[in-house]
This record gives C-alpha cells, sequence and structure tokens, in this order.
C-alpha cells in the first residue's frame, strides 16, 4: 500500500482518457454539438441570406458563433457528468492536484471542440464552396481562439453546474467574458479569409495570445476555489 | 442593533451639497458649449458617473481577491456593494451618453468600442448578479462571486482593446486636440472647474453609497442571523 | 487512526458540528448512528478531506487536514450514496481510471482481485450502465478499496438497495473491514449498523451525544440506547 501519489501529468491524462474512452462509446456529446452545429449553420444560412457575396464577409463571424454555441453545450454536457454521480468527488478523493482536474477536463473539453470543428469546417466549405478556409492560418486561429474559449469556459462550467440555475446560466457567465477572445478571433480568421496583410492580422492574434496566456493561468489559479468546500 | 455612526450622516449631508453644487456647476455656471449647445452639458455627469462606475469594478476585482486570500466575509459584503453601486452608475452613464450621442453622432447607440465595453462590462455584472442569485451557502457564494469579479476585471480591459480593432468614433476629450470632428472639444477654465468638481463630487456620492450598501450588507447577515436563532 | 477534536463546521451562519469530539482506534468499526439533519455527512465529508473544517483539529491516518490533504487521500478511501461511477465506462474501466489517480502502477491484478471480492468478476467487461444499483454499490465499494486504504468511510451504503442487494452487501463489508482497516460508517439502519460495527457512537445536534461497543449492550439493546442518546 500507500503508493506515490501521480504526477500531475499521468492524473491530468488520466482524466482525458477516461473522457475519451466515455465519450467514443456513448457519443452523447459529440453528436449533440455536431447537429446543433449544423442547425445553427442552416438558420445562418437563411436568415443572412448566405449568398457569394455576403459569405466574404461573414462566413468567419457565422463560424464562431457557431463554435461558441456548441462549445457552451459540450462544456455543461462534459461537467454534468462529473456532478451528477457524484464524479467530482470522485475525483477530488483523488490524491492529486486540483490542477490536474482542470486540465484533464479543459483538454478533454478542447478535443471535443476540435473534433466538431474538424467535421463542421469542411462541411461549411463544401456546402458553401469556401476553399479559403483551409489555410494554416486560419487553423492556427482557431485552436488559440478554442484554447482560450475552452480554459475560461471549463472554470465557469465547474461553477455553473453547483447552482441552482445550473441549465442556463453557463452562456450567461460565459459569453461576457469570452467577448474578447471571439471577437478577437473572429478579426483575425476573416482577415485571413479576405487575403489581407500577415500584418494587419498581427494584432488580433496577439490579444488572442495574450487572452490564452492571462485566462489560462487564472483559471489554473483558482480552480481550487471553485470546487473546494 | 448598531445605530448608524455620525461620520455617515454627515457623508449623506456633503453628498447632497456637493450633488447640488455639482448640478449648479454643470447646468448654470460652466459655458454654453459652442458647437453642440446645452446638450453637452450632460458630459460633466456623464463623465463623474463613468468614473466611480469603474473604480467601483477595479474595487470589486481587488476586493475579490482580497477575499479568496483571507476568506472574510467583510471583503465580500464590500465587494457586492461596489458592484452594485457600481452598476446603478455605469447605467446612468450608458443614459447620459445616450442623450448626448443623440444630437452629437444623430443616433442613441452605436458599437463603439467604449460604448461595447460598458455594455459588456454591465452585462458582465448583471451575470454575477445572476450567478449569485443561484446558490444558497454563503461562503459558496462569495467565493464564486470573488472568481467571477476576477474573470470580469481581466475580460473588460482586453475587451476594449479588441473593441479598438474594429472601429470607433468616441471623442477623446482630455489631451487629444484632433477630436473635434468627432463630437470632441476643449475645454474652458469654468468648464474643467465644472468637470473637476464633478468627478469629486461623484467620487463622494459614490463612497457615501458603497458605504451604506456595506452596513446593509452586515445588516441583512444579522437578521438572517436572528431569524436562524428563532427557528432554533 | 481518526482523532478529531473540538471540531466545529459552519455553512454561513448555519452550524452543523458544535465542537464534537471523536476517536477511532485502528481496526474498529464504527457506526456513525443520528437522525436526518445531525451532521452525519457533513462530518464524513469533512473526514473524506471534501469538507474544511471551520475550527478544530482534524486528523486522519496519522496527518492533519485540510493541510496535509493529499497524504489523507492517499490512505483513505470513500463510498458515498452516489456511486461515483462513470455509466459509459465498463467496470473494469472504471476500476483502471481510479487506479491510475491513485497512482497504482501495476493494476491488472488488482482489478482482478477487487472484482472478484466484491463478486462482480463476471460482469468485468459490462457497462456500468447497465447494472443494478445493488451491483453499482459493489462497484463503488470496489473503486474505494483499490488501492488497499487504511481508512473506509460509509455514507449510508444501503440508500436505495433491496433486501438482497442489502445482504450481499453485508459480506462485502465484512470483507473490507476483515483486513484490520479502521471502517467508520453512517448509517440510519439499526439492525445492519448493528450486526456489522464494533462500535456505536450517536451523532445528535452537532456532538456525539453516546457511544458504546458491542460488549456494553448485554442488557440493553442498541434501539433503547439509541433512543435515549436522542432524548437526552
Amino acid at each position: 500500500m500507500n503508493h506515490p501519489a501521480p504526477s500531475l501529468l499521468k492524473a491530468t491524462f488520466a482524466i482525458v482518457r477516461k473522457d475519451l474512452a466515455a465519450e467514443f462509446r456513448s457519443r452523447e456529446l459529440l453528436s449533440a454539438m455536431l447537429v446543433f452545429s449544423m442547425l445553427v449553420i442552416l438558420i445562418f444560412n437563411f436568415a443572412l441570406e448566405l449568398d457569394v457575396k455576403v459569405r466574404q464577409s461573414v462566413t468567419a463571424g457565422v463560424l464562431w458563433t457557431t463554435f461558441a454555441f456548441a462549445g457552451t453545450l459540450g462544456l455543461n454536457r462534459s461537467m454534468a457528468v462529473e456532478k451528477d454521480r457524484g464524479c467530482m468527488d470522485g475525483l477530488l478523493l483523488a490524491p492529486v492536484d486540483r490542477s490536474a482536474i482542470f486540465f484533464g477536463k479543459a483538454i478533454s473539453n478542447l478535443a471535443f471542440m476540435l473534433i466538431v470543428e474538424a467535421i463542421v469546417i469542411p462541411l461549411y466549405a463544401m456546402l458553401y464552396n469556401e476553399v479559403r478556409i483551409f489555410q494554416v492560418e486560419f487553423l492556427g486561429v482557431l485552436l488559440l481562439g478554442s484554447i482560450g474559449y475552452i480554459a475560461v469556459g471549463t472554470l465557469l462550467s465547474a461553477m455553473s453546474v453547483q447552482t441552482r440555475t445550473r441549465d442556463v446560466l453557463l452562456p450567461i457567465l460565459l459569453f461576457p467574458v469570452a467577448v474578447p477572445v471571439l471577437l478577437a478571433s473572429v478579426k483575425a480568421s476573416g482577415g485571413i479569409i479576405a487575403g489581407a496583410d500577415f500584418a494587419e492580422i498581427l494584432t488580433p492574434l496577439n490579444l488572442l495570445i495574450v487572452y490564452d496566456i492571462i485566462f489560462i493561468a487564472v483559471a489554473f489559479m483558482v480552480f481550487d476555489f471553485v470546487v473546494e468546500e | 442593533m448598531q445605530s448608524k455612526p455620525i461620520a455617515l450622516t454627515i457623508l449623506d449631508i456633503i453628498s447632497v451639497i456637493v450633488l447640488g453644487v455639482a448640478t449648479y456647476l454643470a447646468l448654470v455656471f460652466a459655458p454654453t458649449e459652442a458647437v453642440m449647445g446645452q446638450v453637452q452639458r450632460v458630459f460633466y455627469f456623464h463623465v463623474g458617473t463613468a468614473w466611480v462606475g469603474l473604480l467601483g469594478f477595479v474595487l470589486a476585482a481587488i476586493s475579490g481577491i482580497a477575499y479568496l486570500v483571507t476568506k472574510d466575509m467583510k471583503w465580500d459584503r464590500f465587494e457586492v456593494a461596489a458592484v452594485e453601486v457600481s452598476t446603478m452608475f455605469f447605467f446612468i452613464t450608458i443614459v447620459l451618453g445616450s442623450i448626448w450621442a443623440r444630437p452629437a453622432w444623430n443616433t442613441w447607440w452605436t458599437w463603439d468600442p467604449r460604448l461595447t465595453t460598458a455594455a459588456v462590462t454591465e452585462l458582465i455584472y448583471v451575470a454575477y448578479f445572476m450567478l449569485r442569485a443561484g446558490i444558497e451557502d454563503p461562503e459558496k457564494r462569495a467565493r464564486f462571486g470573488a472568481v467571477y469579479t476576477l474573470l470580469g476585471g481581466l475580460s473588460a480591459p482586453i475587451t476594449f482593446m479588441v473593441i479598438r480593432l474594429f472601429r470607433t468614433i468616441h471623442p477623446v476629450v482630455i489631451g487629444n486636440q484632433s477630436a473635434e470632428a468627432q463630437g470632441g472639444f476643449s475645454m474652458t477654465p469654468d468648464m474643467r472647474t465644472a468637470f473637476f468638481f464633478a468627478l469629486f463630487a461623484f467620487t463622494v456620492i459614490f463612497i457615501d453609497l458603497l458605504w451604506h450598501r456595506i452596513r446593509l450588507g452586515g445588516l441583512q447577515e444579522k437578521v438572517e442571523q436572528l431569524k436562524l436563532n428563532v427557528s432554533m | 487512526m481518526i482523532e478529531v477534536k473540538k471540531l466545529v463546521k459552519r455553512f454561513g451562519l448555519k452550524t452543523i458540528l458544535r465542537g464534537l469530539d471523536f476517536e477511532v482506534q485502528p481496526g474498529e468499526f464504527v457506526a456513525l448512528l443520528g437522525p436526518n439533519g445531525a451532521g452525519k455527512t457533513t462530518f464524513l465529508r469533512i473526514l473524506a478531506s471534501l469538507s474544511r473544517p471551520s475550527l478544530g483539529t482534524v486528523k486522519v491516518a496519522g496527518y492533519s487536514l485540510p493541510h496535509e490533504s493529499a497524504k489523507v487521500r492517499a490512505r483513505l478511501g470513500v463510498v458515498s450514496h452516489l456511486p461515483l461511477l462513470y455509466p459509459d465506462l465498463t467496470a473494469e474501466e472504471n476500476l483502471q481510471f481510479y487506479a491510475r489517480m491513485y497512482g497504482l502502477v501495476n493494476h491488472a491484478s488488482r482489478i482482478t482481485e477487487v472484482l472478484s471480492m466484491v463478486g462482480l468478476e463476471a460482469r468485468r467487461k459490462d457497462l456500468v450502465r447497465t447494472f443494478s444499483r445493488g451491483m453499482q454499490q459493489r462497484l463503488a465499494i470496489g473503486r474505494a478499496i483499490i488501492h488497499d486504504p487504511d481508512v473506509v468511510l460509509f455514507d449510508e451504503p444501503y440508500t436505495g438497495l433491496d433486501q438482497d442487494a442489502s445482504e450481499m452487501l453485508d459480506e462485502v463489508l465484512r470483507s473490507v473491514a476483515a483486513k484490520g482497516r479502521t471502517v467508520v460508517m453512517t448509517s440510519h439502519d439499526l439492525a445492519r449498523a448493528e450486526d456489522l460495527a464494533t462500535r456505536f457512537d450517536i451523532l445528535s445536534r452537532g456532538v456525539i451525544a453516546a457511544s458504546a461497543t458491542r460488549d456494553d449492550f448485554r442488557n440493553t439493546n442498541l434501539l433503547d440506547f439509541y433512543r435515549k442518546a436522542i432524548v437526552n
């Protein structure tokens, strides 16, 4: 008995592995996020009348809105799974640092978000014949934006599942705080689609990186306060 | 029952007086601005309320950190008071800004960085109250509230920087000479007097209201305690 | 093994535990009895390091809480009335996950051992979703002892179980205790507690109101003892 406690890295990946294994079996979360994403794009198609000219300017906005909405679905569900059967207590009872729980959940959430993006983006490209989104810069912005959004979203979902109004609270808490990451991503990826110079997208890109660093650091530092009792 | 401190009563009286003086300075004493006319007079209260609104949000974020470090409920009371009073002042700022914007920009609202940041900040603090309303345990409510004010306080300045990339028409009145085309103006000495007095007056009023709100929070807690004692 | 002195726990203004003293020797099986709302679950959550004491000292397995909680957690197993299991993973995968979280290196043989102990070897590849309540509870016990803890805490383990499932659980609980482990179990089922435990502590109004060992019941029975303790 008295085994050495697992390292931060091992505990983090144990959680990621568990989340991915459960999700690939049930596919509840991914299928909900995907179907929802396609519905949002469908509604945008008619609401904005996405003809060739409009698409030029709104593609980035449509995609980011879709991912933001689908993201809250996934974040909510991923944390509710831990809360409902007391599994969060199970994680807290393990002799691991609390940040392993934060990083583990954040990495799984990020994985789900990236999987959804990896399916939605080619579909969007196919539906609207929009091949300009297959650029390394565009995908890089997508990754940076998703990281920031998920970092703060994971923290806030750990808070919202513990409230009485948990089903509705997450987007209300998350969207105003995530405005910078969404707007900077739209600005940067919109610029890339429009073929702007790299210098032009450098400012939103920098802000995105600043946001990511600040919010990963803060979420990591305050996560303890959110799960302790 | 703790009675109202005398210092607070004195501050109440001072608040009413400085509000009266600030109103006089803004509406009568300050000269009418040449281009925009009478409507420019909202500027004094607009900036005054905006200043204390921002001050309160910064104080709230700081007291949030103080709560997380010390776990002392007095910081929670301070934080709620600061957010609540600031949310109200910020709302007044936005309304006054709209009144001014209608003749100056020919629109009540525009998605300019300052306006958008103000709106987003206001939404963050509305979300803050919704978060608190959903939690029964006072200690957990304080912890989550502190974490959220901290996130809000960090994200608001980045929001401002990001939206600046999109567009701006808001005048930069202080320290900017080329802003006149957007509705900026340069201040005469009398305007300056009214302006700085408004800043001072609203700071006093802010402290007064903050104090009242903190005291109210303390009394609320006492009432809950007494109710609990009765039911035991 | 467990040493609690003058423990106070407050939730906001409500005081749940009021200066509770509690001590458990190695190898004891203590049944913690008491009416609903007496603070049994709160107390167990504090012993489990899931909740912080407001005042007082708590030592589990030689380490004090909350400062050495990681060391306590490594030596502690907890079973609550929730299973703490993932329904979309198999029995084996659930145990694998928790084995990794406790830093077990060669966990394959340990998982087989634990599964056979709780009588679920045949179902190791089945999803927990398909398990009955009793099977889930047995697997939950397997999860709690996967790292071979010195101290095991049970919080109302019989909640929601039918007669057969309860009897099977009895056996598992006995084998958990048989290895010289220290066990604390909350329950309102006096008959079950009487069968299993070696000591009986009554928690009432936030303190241990009475304590008796099995030998004390030669002339009286547990029910009378319990009633007397609650009334006082």
